[in-house]
């Protein structure tokens, strides 16, 4: 077990490696940041002693060990267009956006696993198939198109829920979980008819095992027998789900933070590309791929505590 | 289990894509301001025939501040929010260019020695009058004094010499070459500044009311950036990146006062979301309607008043004429005659502005009404290609990501097809724009822009083909050179003559000179109609 877990780990540093250097060869390729910053009747001159200033003129070599370097100190440098500090900037739109993605998966989870378990359970029923019908209409959906509407809705036509914006959570909590209720509804219900599709799944093969029947033998209702020992079983392939579903959101949450007016990771990564303001891309990237890197270190971690079958091989 | 090191391979991965979708979708927001990366109208609208113009030896009157002059109700503490769509990328105008820096700071917390007027005409501002010498090459400005930077220096004729050598000497940005013109900016005693230009210049006092003409403190110029600290009626108190910049009352302000404590300034990327927080109250004026055919939803009732006003944009279909069958007058002009403008502009912006056939908007003080100098005319236009031996042709036409382009498009596809030219319609990023269409190798037929800059004649159409346009007519550089070295009436008539020949040579297809269109709820009042120079100038901005 513990050599799997120093291989995970090897691998998981070795591929934040390759990212960052991707990351970094990828824009320097694309656009002239120089040339953004000083418009379109700039002078070759000016042109010149901006690229300077900017320290695009060194050779490639140079500009990614300074950055690495910086990098591993903490320090992921200023913005040459914002000029400043990239670092706070990250943490303050990461902490927001992981606001948004953890309301927005428990809301997902609590959708889930009933209305999976019950599709699963009931799936020769009225009420198994309409559960289901209903969770392929939610991933049909896409979680920006379902925000539009639930604003439309709640807080245009009836007034009761503000249509975005973000408040710190320490400042005006009730403030903040009015203005969450939406976006995390948004993902959440989307993400929760993606997610009951799979614990569905897990749980009707879980449903044919003879351990249940055993459980069944044992006079355990059907009910108690998936509740006690099926759902945990079905949570190892929900859970391999789970983790990329949170990376995809990751990303994903940009087009929520658009619609609901979030200032999250995703708003700041599509600025920061609009704007050539290449650090702040290359700062932002770089965590977001450590993030997802961790994410899948930790499901594979996971694993081993659900099933302690795995922590033999 | 190798699921581990899949996965890790598959964030890179999405990572990388991640990038390059990212730079696909930008929209290169930070572009230039002739180019009007977007429909943010920031230009100033000259309303009066001699706008904008010194004439000769002039002296201004002295009595009038530069802001404030519209009775506005006694200072109160309310906060109001707008709701723009360009986000500055920083504070600073002398290295980043792109209209939203000027669009918040200028005349909010930069001042200028003068300023234009909602009619177009010059005023007082910093400098509470001047003289122009016989030959137009000296300008003695009268500094006013009394006036403070908001960190409490006093701001003398120095600080403006200084600021004028600092455009000179210090900006990067392309608009800083306004200034070349200027030999020498001296302070005589600290409330006279003498300016010196190395030849008459027309449109030199015109561009001191834009943000080259912002009057900067010598002491905080290695902060601009982060730290914007001027004279003007507001200071800024907090700025969000990509999300809001609020400014808050001057009391140290040496004019009127503004009448709201807080203006906060909110960028919204999405037109959606904007027109929510106007209709559920986070916000209370649209400065930049992106879609006019949403409109109607604040229509009904009275709670909100819409705004149509005038800016300087020029929305046009640029040719290459200089390469290719554009470069056949014949050409450009049966296209002039193929496309139904009035049309276009009811499908494309809901009829909001006004068709144009020059580059010019009726605002501009040597305005001549061509807009029916090519009526619709499909006979007509077969037969000039059939002229021109072009009678089936095949055209590219480049859209960058801007609402008016999307929008206009389709019918000028459709219009265009009804006399056998074939338009093949592609998306361009606003970056690729730049570097292939307007600079690089000009690789392009048609595009459609949105021309915001005010008098940009000289630099779209100078009559050289160093422009994207690649239009070439020694007379049209012959006149504006004239021009603009001249008296004000040569200056005018030989503009005159230059939009009347651009119409002539169907130099492009100019299709309609764009709104400046706001909603604001309706209690909302003293917000300029028309889109005033580069800024926004919420000094007037109150409610009841």
């Amino acid at each position: 077990m513990w050599w799997g877990l120093v291989r995970r780990l090897l691998i998981f540093l070795i591929s934040a490696a390759v990212a960052s250097v991707v990351v970094f060869a990828l824009l320097t390729l694309v656009g002239d940041p120089a040339r953004t910053a000083l418009g379109t009747n700039a002078t070759p001159q000016a042109l010149i002693e901006t690229r300077h200033q900017m320290g695009l003129d060194r050779p490639f070599a140079t500009q990614y060990a300074t950055w690495i370097g910086g990098m591993l100190h903490g320090d992921f440098g200023t913005s040459y267009v914002t000029h400043l500090a990239i670092g706070p900037q990250i943490g303050q739109r990461l902490m927001v956006t992981m606001w948004l993605i953890a309301g927005g998966m428990i809301v997902a989870l609590l959708v889930a696993i009933p209305v999976g378990t019950i599709a699963a359970v009931k799936h020769r029923t009225a009420t198994g198939w309409i559960l289901s019908s209903l969770s392929q209409v939610g991933i049909a959906i896409p979680s920006f198109l379902a925000g539009i509407l639930m604003v439309a809705l709640i807080s245009v036509k009836l007034g009761w829920l503000p249509a975005g914006g973000f408040v710190v959570p320490a400042q005006d909590p009730g403030g903040f979980v009015a203005r969450m209720i939406l976006p995390w509804l948004s993902l959440g219900l989307v993400q929760g008819a993606v997610l009951a599709r799979y614990v569905r799944s897990a749980v009707l093969d879980e449903m044919g095992q003879d351990y249940l029947r055993t459980a069944r033998a044992k006079g355990l209702t059907q009910w108690r027998a998936v509740v006690r020992h099926g759902l945990r079983n079905a949570s190892i392939p929900v859970l391999t789900v789970l983790g990329v579903q949170l990376i995809t959101i990751l990303i994903g949450a940009v087009v929520v933070e658009r619609v609901f007016v979030i200032p999250g990771i995703g708003s700041y990564l599509v600025d920061s590309v609009a704007r050539q303001d290449r650090l702040a891309v290359q700062g932002i990237v770089v965590t977001i791929v450590a993030i997802s890197l961790a994410v899948s270190f930790v499901v594979d971690v996971a694993y081993t505590v659900i099933d302690p079958r795995l922590r033999r091989r | 289990m190798t699921w581990s090191g899949t996965r890790s391979l598959v964030a890179v991965v999405a990572a990388a894509a991640l990038v390059l979708a990212g730079c696909s979708a930008g929209s290169g927001l930070t572009g230039s301001s002739e180019s009007g990366a977007s429909a943010s109208s920031t230009s100033e609208v000259t309303a009066s025939s001699n706008a904008g113009v010194p004439e000769g030896s002039t002296t201004a009157g002295a009595d009038q501040s530069s802001s404030g002059s519209a009775a506005t109700p006694a200072p109160s503490d309310g906060t109001l929010s707008l709701g723009l769509v360009l986000a500055p990328a920083n504070m600073d105008f002398t290295t980043t260019d792109g209209a939203a820096i000027p669009q918040v700071l200028l005349s909010n917390v930069y001042e200028t020695l003068v300023t234009q007027a909602q009619d177009g005409s010059i005023q007082p501002g910093l400098a509470k009058s001047w003289t122009v010498s016989a030959d137009a090459k000296t300008y003695d400005f009268t500094i006013r004094s009394g006036v403070t930077f908001s960190d409490g220096t006093p701001f003398t004729a120095a600080d403006a010499a200084f600021s004028i050598d600092y455009v000179k000497t210090k900006w990067t940005v392309g608009v800083a070459k306004a200034m070349e013109v200027v030999t020498s900016a001296t302070a005589v005693s600290p409330t006279e500044l003498k300016v010196v230009l190395a030849e008459p210049n027309a449109l030199w006092l015109f561009k001191m009311t834009t943000r080259i003409g912002a009057m900067m403190s010598p002491k905080h110029v290695d902060k601009l950036a982060t730290e914007a600290i001027g004279t003007g009626p507001f200071v800024v108190s907090g700025w969000q990146p990509n999300q809001s910049v609020t400014l808050t009352r001057n009391d140290k302000y040496w004019g009127s006062p503004a009448h709201e404590k807080n203006v906060v300034f909110t960028y919204f990327s999405d037109s959606t979301a904007m027109n929510n927080a106007l209709l559920t109250g986070a916000i209370q004026v649209i400065t930049t309607v992106q879609t006019p055919q949403a409109l109607a939803q604040f229509k009904s009732g009275n709670k909100y008043t819409i705004i149509n006003g005038t800016t300087n944009g020029k929305v046009m279909m640029t040719m290459n004429d200089g390469h290719g069958p554009l470069s056949d007058i014949r050409v450009r002009q049966a296209i002039n005659y193929a496309l139904d403008k009035p049309a276009i502009l009811k499908g494309a912006w809901a009829g909001y502005g006004t068709v144009i056939g020059s580059h010019e908007v009726p605002t501009d003080p040597w305005y001549v009404d061509l807009a029916n100098q090519y009526p619709h005319n499909i006979a007509k236009a077969k037969q000039l290609l059939a002229e021109a031996g072009k009678s089936s042709l095949t055209l590219r036409l480049a859209l960058p990501p801007v609402p008016y382009a999307a929008a206009a498009a389709p019918i000028i596809v459709s219009q265009l097809a009804q006399v056998g030219i074939t338009v093949k319609t592609s998306d361009v990023t606003f970056d690729n724009w730049l570097a292939k269409i307007f600079g690089g190798d000009h690789d392009y037929d048609l595009t459609i822009i949105n021309h915001v800059e005010q008098y940009d004649v000289t630099t779209v159409f100078s009559g050289k083909p160093d422009y994207y346009t690649q239009y070439t007519n020694p007379e049209v550089t012959k006149l504006e050179t004239a021009g603009l070295a001249g008296d004000h009436d040569t200056f005018i008539a030989d503009f005159k003559k230059v939009v009347t020949i651009l119409a002539d040579d169907a130099a492009a297809a100019w299709l309609w000179a764009f709104p400046n269109l706001m909603v604001t709820d309706s209690n909302v009042h003293g917000l300029p109609e028309n889109a005033i120079g580069e800024s926004l100038d919420v000094s007037g901005l109150y409610t009841d």
